[in-house]
């Protein structure tokens, strides 16, 4: 066995299948193939469970954000309507795949690909239950930072290549924001690599002896936010913002590719929710029930809480989001760094009191700041008073002048 | 050596998600700045003007239905006013109460439409628009019960108007006005003191008030300036002058100023209806001995009502016949939008889309 296999018995399960194969006394299946096989067989499965579930969840969010406003979402194909999706990749699959002219057609058509791939190259670091993951890399946070960036390079590339004004706006969005929120991000991430001695997302989950969240709620928030910049989701969807530039970088896109880039879109929360859950929630830790199924339970939570705030709030203008970034995201996760850095050189070993004492600092320290930076900023977002103009009667009833 | 850039013009409409119809803003862009701006219109154009001398003056009715399709009621309202001022006719006091009462709610049913496409244009993904046309639509079943029709009404008639309300329309009203309080004050409690809205809406869109008033600009843009002018107390027309009402008045004149204000005239319409309900005794509705077929005498009239986006006017010029020989109509969405270009300029690309949805046009009645 590779030294990437140890322990996760899923694909040690399926190695020791295919190597224990024979027929008539023969192995028939040697042992590099046997390896190949079981590890296409995992990616298989990972990538088509994130689709298919991803699938039903675009079906979820439109009914549950029709219930967010008031009617009651697709309900037609199939009970609760849950055959729309089905619909929707039939009509997807058979429209006309139309391209402008004067487009830069390699670029063009790479983009959703180049959009789609890390979205899902995210999971292949995440464990979905105990022992159940595609591979336990060292570095896995490292790989999940590096590998979610390129997802931008496909929506620059859609926009730039599509030659149309509105994409190119999407696009530079899409950049900027990119390069403001990646810092704050990955400055959050640290803290948790700080507590827990690994970059490794298995190691993550098992180093929570209390859920991250409650050690890291600077952290969360940071990378809460900073993640939802990141993928475009309301209040921070500037890049496609639908009143201001049409569909922004996948404006001209039709077809398929058109439903590559929302798949892509569609997953992306579902990555986020995962990262969260494995970072801050403990991952597939949890009593009674089986560990694939917690995971699951506490990636919908997150998906659900992202679900509420695209439904809920308004847009930020594109120079609001990268002041929010640069501004108050940046020096939070500066101070979120100190602090945990200052109390993991304290408690080399913390015990559990020890731990719930870094959590009530960490705590008074993430609300007094976000309520100081709100202070702040209050002056200029409070209410305004209004005045009114004369209120008398001129004539009574009977067309008497007063 | 520092980049070559140049401006980027970008064509926003005639086919754009926010441009209330078919809108065109040619924008010249320095990155995400405006640095010039002009509008474009005629997309819409059905020429109602001219058909309107090709139909009797009860038939052009219908005609103004069309023209700002959010707000019919205040179209008839004003053009049966100029017909009436035209023609010498005093409808009586039942009908102008019922006018009034049908103008008000229309009010509210069209701010409300503003209201919940500003928030749209703003990027909160349908669910104030959701809320805002849920009311709306009791505003329609109201109307529905006066007329029969949702959207185009041709209520009113030159010397009162079309039906009495009937009886189930009373308590159904009265219904609306005890609701419609607390749903202002969901909206209220929703949206005014959200902080993304505050900070997109507050010193965006300035529009000083010798520009409004050099402008011609009426309606709620106006009064934002803060330039106390509102026809229904200033003119009063129907029965104005007999209600107590007050008039919101900006201080800022950007777009938070203009999206308050409408929900301040929302309650005090409701107050107006409130009143008339109390005030409306039996009586007819049509006056007696006006033909269907009006031959108003040889002259001209100008008829203006305070419509939910501004002045509202009709002139009408009379050749004796039985349809006018010329009608003009004073459309305030075409002229509130006259000053977007000071509005903007320096503005960015997601402060043009909220500041068009914040004057609240209507291509309806922008092109006619």
């Amino acid at each position: 066995m590779g030294p990437i296999t140890e322990a996760n018995s899923f694909y040690s399960s399926l190695y020791e299948m295919f190597t224990g194969l024979k027929i008539a006394g023969v192995y028939i299946i040697p042992e590099w193939l046997a390896y190949f096989l079981a590890g296409f067989l995992m990616v298989f499965a990972i990538i088509n469970t994130v689709v298919i579930i991803t699938t039903v969840a675009t079906w979820a969010e439109r009914r549950l954000i029709g219930r967010f406003h008031n009617r009651l979402g697709p309900n037609r194909w199939g009970p609760f309507g849950l055959f729309t999706p089905v619909a929707d990749a039939i009509k997807l699959l058979g429209k006309e795949d139309t391209r402008p002219e004067g487009v830069d057609s390699w670029v063009f058509n790479m983009a959703p690909i180049v959009f789609i791939v890390p979205t899902l190259l995210v999971f292949a670091v995440i464990p979905v239950g105990e022992n159940t993951y595609v591979a336990n890399l060292n570095i896995g946070l490292l790989f999940i930072v590096a590998v979610t960036t390129i997802g931008t390079l496909g929506m620059f590339m859609g926009g730039w290549a599509s030659g149309n004004r509105f994409s190119l706006f999407g696009a530079m969005r899409a950049v900027a924001s990119l390069i403001s929120y990646e810092v704050p991000m990955v400055l959050s991430i640290v803290g948790i690599v700080l507590l827990t001695g690994s970059l490794s997302m298995v190691d993550v989950v098992e180093a929570q002896t209390i859920p991250f969240i409650f050690l890291q709620p600077l952290g969360f928030f940071i990378f809460f936010v900073a993640a939802s910049a990141e993928m475009n989701r309301s209040p921070f969807d500037v890049v496609e913002a639908e009143s201001e530039i049409i569909a922004g970088y996948h404006t001209e896109y039709s077809g398929m590719k058109w439903g590559t880039f929302q798949l892509g879109e569609f997953i992306a929360p579902f990555g986020v929710s995962a990262i969260l859950t494995t970072m801050f929630l403990k991952g597939w830790e949890g009593p009674v029930l089986p560990s694939h199924l917690w995971f699951f339970i506490k990636v919908f939570f997150f998906w659900f809480i992202l679900l509420w705030i695209r439904a809920t709030l308004p847009r930020l203008r594109i120079d609001q989001i990268m002041a929010f970034a640069w501004k108050i995201l940046f020096p939070l996760s500066v101070l979120n760094l100190f602090v945990t850095a200052l109390e993991v050189l304290i408690w080399e070993n913390p015990t559990i009191t020890q731990l719930w004492t870094m959590a009530a600092i960490n705590w008074a320290i993430a609300l007094g700041s976000l309520v100081l930076l709100s202070r702040a900023g209050r002056s200029k977002i409070s209410t305004r008073a209004v005045r009114f103009g004369r209120s008398e009667i001129v004539h009574d009833k009977s067309g008497k002048v007063n | 050596m520092p980049f070559r850039t140049e401006p980027v013009t970008v064509n926003i409409g005639p086919q754009h998600p926010s441009t209330h119809g078919v809108f065109r803003l040619r924008v010249t862009f320095d990155g995400e700045i405006i640095q010039d701006l002009e509008p474009v219109f005629g997309y819409l154009h059905r020429g109602s003007e001219k058909l309107a001398e090709e139909r009797t003056y009860t038939q052009v009715v219908t005609l103004t239905d069309r023209l700002d399709y959010v707000a019919s009621m205040s179209n008839n309202l004003a053009y049966v006013l100029s017909v009436e001022k035209l023609a010498g006719v005093q409808p009586p006091e039942r009908a102008m109460y019922i006018r009034v009462i049908a103008a008000e709610l229309q009010r509210i049913a069209s701010h409300l439409v503003a209201t919940g496409f500003l928030l749209q244009d703003l990027g909160a993904l349908g669910t104030p628009l959701m809320y805002c046309f849920r009311e709306r639509e009791k505003i329609l079943d109201l109307f529905e019960m006066l007329c029969g029709a949702r959207v185009t009404f041709s209520y009113m008639r030159i010397g009162g108007i079309f039906q009495d309300a009937p009886e189930e329309f009373w308590p159904n009203l009265r219904k609306f006005l005890d609701e419609m309080p607390h749903n202002i004050d969901d909206y209220e409690s929703l949206l005014t003191g959200n902080e993304i809205l505050l900070s997109r809406t507050k010193d965006v869109g300035v529009l000083n008030a010798e520009t409004a008033i050099d402008s011609s600009i009426t309606g709620p843009v106006l009064r934002a300036t803060g330039v106390e002018w509102d026809l229904r107390k200033h003119d009063p027309y129907e029965i104005y002058d007999r209600v107590a009402f007050d008039i919101p008045l900006g201080t800022v004149s950007d777009n938070y100023d203009r999206f308050i204000l409408r929900i301040l005239e929302m309650r005090q319409s409701l107050s107006i209806v409130e009143q008339c309900v109390e005030q409306i005794s039996d009586g007819p509705i049509r006056t007696e001995g006006v033909p269907n077929l009006v031959r108003p005498p040889i002259g001209d009239a100008y008829g203006h009502v305070e419509g939910p986006k501004g002045e509202l006017g009709f002139y009408i010029v009379s050749d004796g016949g039985i349809a006018p020989y010329r009608l003009k109509i004073r459309s305030p969405s075409l002229i509130n939008l006259t000053a977007m270009k000071d509005m903007l300029v320096g503005g960015k690309l997601a402060d043009m889309i909220v500041t068009l949805g914040s004057i609240d046009i209507n291509m309806g009645e922008v092109d006619r």
